[in-house]
């Protein structure tokens, strides 16, 4: 079939039979929409899709999507989607999750997948809450917030601030979007998805059952970031070593756009990805090897 | 000490020093000249856990049939220097008949060496060194060793260049004219004793140094990662971590050249979960670990078992508990491996028996996950896996079916696959979809089957798209809780393990021929050419069975019938086919670690005669044969001479009185 054969897809051709087990309201319905969007704009066969996650409300994405994908362990989406994207270069691999699953106890992997710098697309869609676990604190939560049980004095520690982290880590492209906002999320999402190395998407997408009253306040406080952090001629390693406190003066955690896209570091990954086809000769080769 | 002359079936030979001395590089040029020679051997090596500047110690065993193990003694041993040397004062085994050369630079000779009543002989290691531009010591204890242990000179300066060969040009002439040195010298001291050949003489007793086709020299941790290469294998992530990764650094560059990929990880948790993001993409996938990695990847093992997604997690053990002994051996994660992971998690247990099997092992462990689509966990350890080896080619693993396939596209794929390689195992299974079916008849990736096994899109095929689930799950791969799912789908993951045939691989059996295949299990009783029925089952796994083999050949020579079973597929357990092989024989169960882990295990399933006996004991010493008879005879108390085992004696052997008790097979005395 040539691609003109091929009929163009709806978003909502992109959902499966799944009935998404999330919170009226939830904000993640709108990152669901907004993706859809974006692989229907993409023009992207359902089958090349592969979307990984890890454990949490917003972990249960890829069931919702009529792609291939992968549901995993709390905080691993990463790393099995980098395994994927290795193996399987020709693949549009796209990681999914919360700000729990990938801050807290998946965080090791976010720095090294921004270090990486490998081809995904990492959505986060962070509420600020662990809300499958019923309510407590995650890395992205106010220090002073006293709603968790887990936490009746707040958590008093400075909460994580993911697009400077990954700034620092070596990403080569942030962006922050709204859920509120799927129109414009979808963009950022299918311009996440077109950046040939690690592109994190930061989303915020409210819990309206566990923090109703702080983010319902979003929808008005959300603004345009402005414009990019860097500029693109810069090399990422040195951007990211001279400007990361520009992005703590300049970020509020609400500005929402691409805050940075660089082309890929002349770093390659760490992956040998080998070229010869005839694995039996090889084989012979090496085999005939030991006997020196 | 001219044992190639004598009647001797091997030598074990011993270098040591401290760091930078090189006394690892002299083992590996004295296996390779062995290589050379049309020997087999084997070198272990001991070493303290500094980066640089440790003490270290080359042991070899060098003989003209295979080497299975380091043997009970030393014969031999070179000290380049004295330092710390009373930390392998275990591992160097010395007694009344060994030999020790020293640098006559070196001090006064430490007591522990004193203790063991060894002969002393002073060498002027560093001296003769010095009279070489660049010559260093060890280089000297080359030739020196090799004229004692008979090797000829051009096997041992061709395995120098060999071995030394990406250094430069000087420094492998200045390591060949000091090799030549030591080896005159040797020679033409033995002249001035009683004892002493000619150097003629020598010369004709050596083993010709040929170019015929040669042995290979591997070790371990290399033959397991040519096992992962013949299994293709297209996929490694993994963590650095001692002793296991000379596997990834043999394969890092090789995988390459394969075709694959290999990926450095940031930690366990990363590689293992990799590995089931590139099986998910229809690669074969592979890690390798040690215990405390093995620890950190059990949740991603039990994943890759819920989700049905396989892959091969080769632990390379080392002591324990928690970081234990980094850099020596013990067979204790044999419980973790069976029973590390949460739930009812069914899965495939495997262990290698030599360094050789290694290779096999890996490659059989990676076809059986592939085609049950499950993990394996495949444990090798320290002694298998440093330990570097001449060995005949290993064979490759039985025939395995592929991976369940949905496409017809995917069967003519596959079988192209297979007419170009033909040694290739694999066979392609994959039922032709008719025209008749539509995507939607086969999109239940979990669905039941005669076999347990569910056809395995990958991505990219389109029309069977799915979400692969680490939840509890319904056929299709949904998310469900009700307990219907559950039972049919824990049914389903025990039942394809248990309903597969793994032929006559699940064990080594040896009766005393030459040493096969298992040749009996659930369909194929005892087969009618064995020799006469054992009376007595040593019974055992992974790297004790070179020492226990060794151990069963020297009773035998006492006219006990004896059969050794190696287990090489420890889950599922083949309880029938063991019992078979071990019945109405008295049974004795070795494992180099503390717990008796493999004795429990076994009599969990209750597959052991109450009489069964276990020897257990820790590491990280090498088991020797001796061990295993002394402990035969009193544990199954086999010999009214019970009480006089326990000393250190060669396996070399001149009585063949077929009516000695056990106690004078462990006795065997002084070599000379």
């Amino acid at each position: 079939m040539t691609p003109a054969m091929i009929p163009s897809l709806r978003a909502r051709d992109y959902l499966s039979e799944v009935k998404p087990i999330w919170c009226p309201g939830c904000g993640h319905f709108g990152v669901l929409s907004a993706l859809t969007k974006a692989l229907a704009y993409l023009e992207r066969p359902k089958h090349e899709i592969a979307v990984v996650s890890g454990i949490g409300c917003s972990s249960r994405l890829p069931a919702y999507l009529d792609c291939y994908g992968f549901h995993g362990l709390h905080g691993r989406a990463l790393p099995l989607a980098t395994g994927l994207k290795a193996a399987r270069p020709d693949l549009t691999v796209i990681a999914a999750g919360g700000d729990g699953d990938g801050f807290s106890i998946g965080g090791n992997h976010f720095l090294h997948a921004c270090r990486r710098d490998i081809d995904l697309c990492y959505i986060v869609m962070d509420n600020a809450v662990y809300g499958m676990t019923k309510g407590q604190a995650s890395p992205t939560t106010p220090p002073d917030w006293t709603q968790s049980a887990l936490t009746p004095h707040g958590t008093g520690i400075p909460a994580f601030r993911p697009a400077a982290i990954a700034l620092a880590s070596g990403a080569s492209f942030i962006a922050r979007g709204f859920s509120g906002d799927p129109h414009g999320l979808s963009e950022l999402i299918a311009r996440a998805i077109l950046h040939p190395g690690f592109a994190f998407v930061h989303v915020l997408s409210p819990c309206r059952t566990y923090r109703p009253d702080d983010q319902s306040s979003w929808k008005q406080a959300v603004h345009p970031f402005g414009e990019h952090l860097l500029s693109a001629t810069e090399t990422p390693i040195n951007a990211a070593q001279g400007s990361t406190p520009a992005l703590q003066i300049q970020d509020d955690g609400l500005g929402l756009g691409i805050l940075y896209d660089v082309p890929r570091g002349p770093v390659s990954n760490n992956a040998t990805l080998g070229t010869s086809p005839d694995r039996a000769a090889a084989l012979d080769a090496i085999e005939a090897e030991l006997e020196a | 000490m001219v044992w190639l002359s004598g009647d001797q079936q091997s030598i074990t030979v011993a270098i040591s020093g401290s760091g930078g001395s090189g006394a690892l590089t002299a083992g590996f040029i004295l296996l390779a000249a062995a290589q050379r020679c049309g020997l087999y051997g084997l070198m272990m090596r001991s070493a303290g856990p500094q980066v640089r500047g440790g003490e270290s110690v080359s042991i070899l065993r060098l003989g003209p049939s295979p080497v299975t193990n380091i043997g009970d003694r030393v014969d031999l041993l070179a000290a380049l220097d004295w330092r710390n040397i009373e930390r392998f004062h275990d591992e160097l085994a010395l007694d009344n008949s060994s030999l020790v050369l020293h640098d006559s630079s070196a001090g006064a000779v430490p007591d522990s060496i004193l203790a063991s009543a060894a002969e002393q002989r002073q060498i002027d290691f560093s001296r003769h060194a010095a009279e070489h531009s660049d010559g260093r010591a060890n280089m000297i204890a080359v030739g020196v060793l090799g004229g004692e242990i008979g090797l000829p000179l051009p096997a041992l300066a061709d395995a120098a260049e060999t071995l030394l060969g990406k250094k430069a040009a000087a420094t492998v002439e200045a390591a060949k004219a000091c090799i030549a040195t030591g080896y005159r010298g040797t020679v033409a001291q033995r002249e001035t004793r009683a004892d002493g050949e000619t150097l003629a003489q020598r010369e004709t007793a050596a083993p010709a140094f040929s170019d015929s086709p040669r042995r290979w020299r591997i070790s371990g941790n290399a033959a397991a990662g040519l096992g992962a290469l013949r299994a293709e294998v297209g996929f490694v992530a993994a963590y650095p971590i001692t002793p296991a990764s000379e596997m990834l650094e043999w394969l890092a560059p090789r995988i390459e050249r394969a075709g694959g990929t290999l990926l450095q990880a940031e930690d366990e948790l990363a590689a293992v979960n990799m590995l089931v993001g590139a099986s998910f993409g229809g690669v074969p996938a592979l890690t390798a670990t040690s215990g405390p990695g093995l620890s950190l990847m059990t949740e991603g093992i039990g994943l890759a078992i819920a989700s049905e997604t396989p892959i091969l997690v080769v632990d390379v053990a080392r002591g324990g508990p928690s970081t234990g002994l980094p850099t020596k051996s013990e067979q204790a994660d044999l419980n973790q491996a069976l029973y590390g992971l949460h739930g009812d998690a069914p899965h495939l247990v495997l262990a290698p028996l030599d360094v050789g099997d290694c290779a096999y092992s890996v490659e059989w462990a990676s076809r059986l996950a592939e085609r049950l689509q499950t993990a394996a966990i495949l444990l090798s350890d320290q002694a298998l896996g440093q330990t570097h080896a001449v060995i005949d080619p290993p064979p490759r693993c039985p025939p395995v079916l592929g991976r369940k396939r949905i496409y017809a596209a995917s069967a003519q794929d596959s079988a192209q696959d297979s007419a170009q390689h033909a040694e290739q195992p694999s066979a392609p299974d994959s039922p032709a979809r008719t025209s008749t079916q539509t995507p939607a008849d086969s999109i239940a990736r979990y669905a039941p089957s005669p076999d347990g096994i569910s056809p395995m899109p990958s991505p990219g095929e389109p029309g069977y798209a799915y979400t692969a689930e680490g939840l509890a799950h319904n056929a299709k791969g949904t998310p469900s809780s009700s307990a219907a799912d559950h039972r049919d789908q824990l049914s389903k993951l025990a039942h394809k393990l248990k309903a597969h045939d793994y032929g006559d691989g699940w064990a080594r059996i040896d009766r005393g021929r030459a040493t096969k295949h298992a040749t009996v299990s659930a369909d194929k009783p005892i087969a009618a050419d064995q020799p006469a029925p054992a009376t007595i089952s040593l019974l055992t796994w992974g790297s004790s069975w070179g020492a226990v083999q060794e151990a069963a050949n020297r009773l035998r020579e006492q006219g006990l019938q004896v059969q050794t079973i190696g287990l090489r597929l420890l889950a599922p357990l083949q309880q029938e086919a063991l019992r078979a092989a071990i019945e109405g024989t008295r049974v004795l169960v070795i494992e180099v670690n503390a717990g008796a882990q493999l004795f429990r295990y076994l009599n969990a399933e209750r597959v052991l005669p109450l009489s069964a006996r276990s020897f257990a004991r820790p590491g990280p010493l090498p088991l020797r044969p001796f061990e295993v008879i002394a402990q035969l005879q009193d544990q199954l108390n086999l010999s009214p001479q019970a009480q006089d085992s326990g000393s250190k004696h060669s396996h070399k052997d001149s009585h063949k009185d077929s009516r000695e008790s056990v106690a004078t097979a462990s006795q065997k005395g002084a070599r000379r």
